[in-house]
């Protein structure tokens, strides 16, 4: 052990401040960075999830509304033939 | 020759790799970082002339080491990426540039915070410190390049560019201290044969300097699987793990 004390340990020799300063500094800046990371995983996830959704809501749709034509077209042959039976 | 690498084109077997590598790293990355660095501020005998100013050393090193030592790897995985049009490799590439950046952004600040009561200034204009810092220019210009397209590939390939031409700066960063006259010492830990120091000192180096490089594969694994992900989001391996995933 290089210190007597906590005190001297925290004064470094004089030099406490730019020694902290480089270790603080360096602790900050990697763990934003490892957080960051790390969370960016489960967000991506969420994402491609919601894209998911999207596009599951947007082929329902497109089925529905197709089943709808559909309908319609019958209804309108329907109505054709109706047609040329009362004339 | 090459066939053994092949499986690990596959962008699944890949994430899955590195979802099983990722605990390994981080706990080999806590162990060494924890007894170098408690070794480097406790037990580390003060230098003769910086004092404890010194300990800063055992951040500062490593951190500018890495820092090109990163941008040698991201030059590789671009170099792939261009001629043999690896799609993973462009996914690393883009996962190894923020880290790259933080640990020369780390360089940069300790090196401040040393030079201040050592030299009597933050900053100054010379060839280590100026190389340096284009460095980080770099890295950022390859970070905004992977993100100015909405098209990866054609993001990976600009960005890739950048990357090879910028290789140069690397040898100038390593030698700039022989080349030039500068306030900045030379290497003591990297001197061919021997290092000139002493061996208390040298032990809690060598450990930190473990560390940190488990601690930027921690790092790159976590950025590299993010990539993976978002690089294949329609596949169907990828549909299956979010739905069992997601919240």
């Amino acid at each position: 052990m290089q210190f007597n004390s906590f005190s001297d340990f925290i004064n470094m020799g004089g030099y406490g401040f730019y020694v902290w300063l480089s270790f603080g500094v360096s602790a900050l800046i990697l763990s934003l960075l490892l957080i960051s990371s790390k969370r960016g995983h489960q967000q991506i996830i969420n994402q491609i999830a919601k894209r998911k959704q999207r596009e599951d809501k947007l082929r329902e749709a497109k089925a529905l509304r197709k089943k709808h034509n559909e309908k319609n077209e019958e209804a309108k042959k329907a109505n054709a033939a109706l047609n040329e039976v009362t004339e | 020759m090459w066939k053994w690498l092949h499986p690990y084109a596959n962008p699944e077997v890949s994430y899955h790799l590195t979802n099983k590598l990722l605990p390994w790293f981080s706990g080999l990355a806590a162990v060494f970082l924890t007894i170098g660095l408690v070794w480097a501020l406790l037990f580390a005998p003060a230098d003769y002339q910086q004092g404890d100013s010194f300990r800063i050393f055992y951040v500062h090193v490593p951190a500018a080491s890495l820092s090109m030592g990163i941008y040698f790897a991201m030059a590789i995985a671009a170099f792939s990426s261009l001629v043999w049009q690896l799609k993973l490799a462009d996914a690393s590439a883009a996962a190894i540039a923020p880290v790259g950046a933080a640990f020369t952004a780390i360089a940069l600040i300790t090196g401040a915070a040393w030079g201040k009561p050592m030299w009597g200034t933050w900053w100054i204009w010379d060839a280590r410190l100026t190389s340096e810092l284009i460095l980080l220019f770099l890295y950022l210009g390859v970070i905004a390049l992977h993100n100015a397209f909405e098209d990866k590939n054609l993001a990976g390939k600009a960005a890739g560019i950048l990357t090879l031409v910028g290789v140069i700066n690397i040898p100038i960063i390593k030698y700039s201290v022989d080349w030039w006259n500068t306030l900045h010492q030379g290497s003591t830990v990297s001197k061919l044969g021997k290092p000139s120091m002493s061996l208390d000192m040298l032990w809690p180096f060598i450990f930190s300097f473990i560390g940190f490089s488990f601690l930027v594969g921690v790092i790159i694994c976590l950025r590299f699987r993010n990539e993976i992900l978002a690089r294949n989001s329609i596949r169907p391996w990828v549909r299956e793990l979010v739905k069992n995933k997601a919240c």
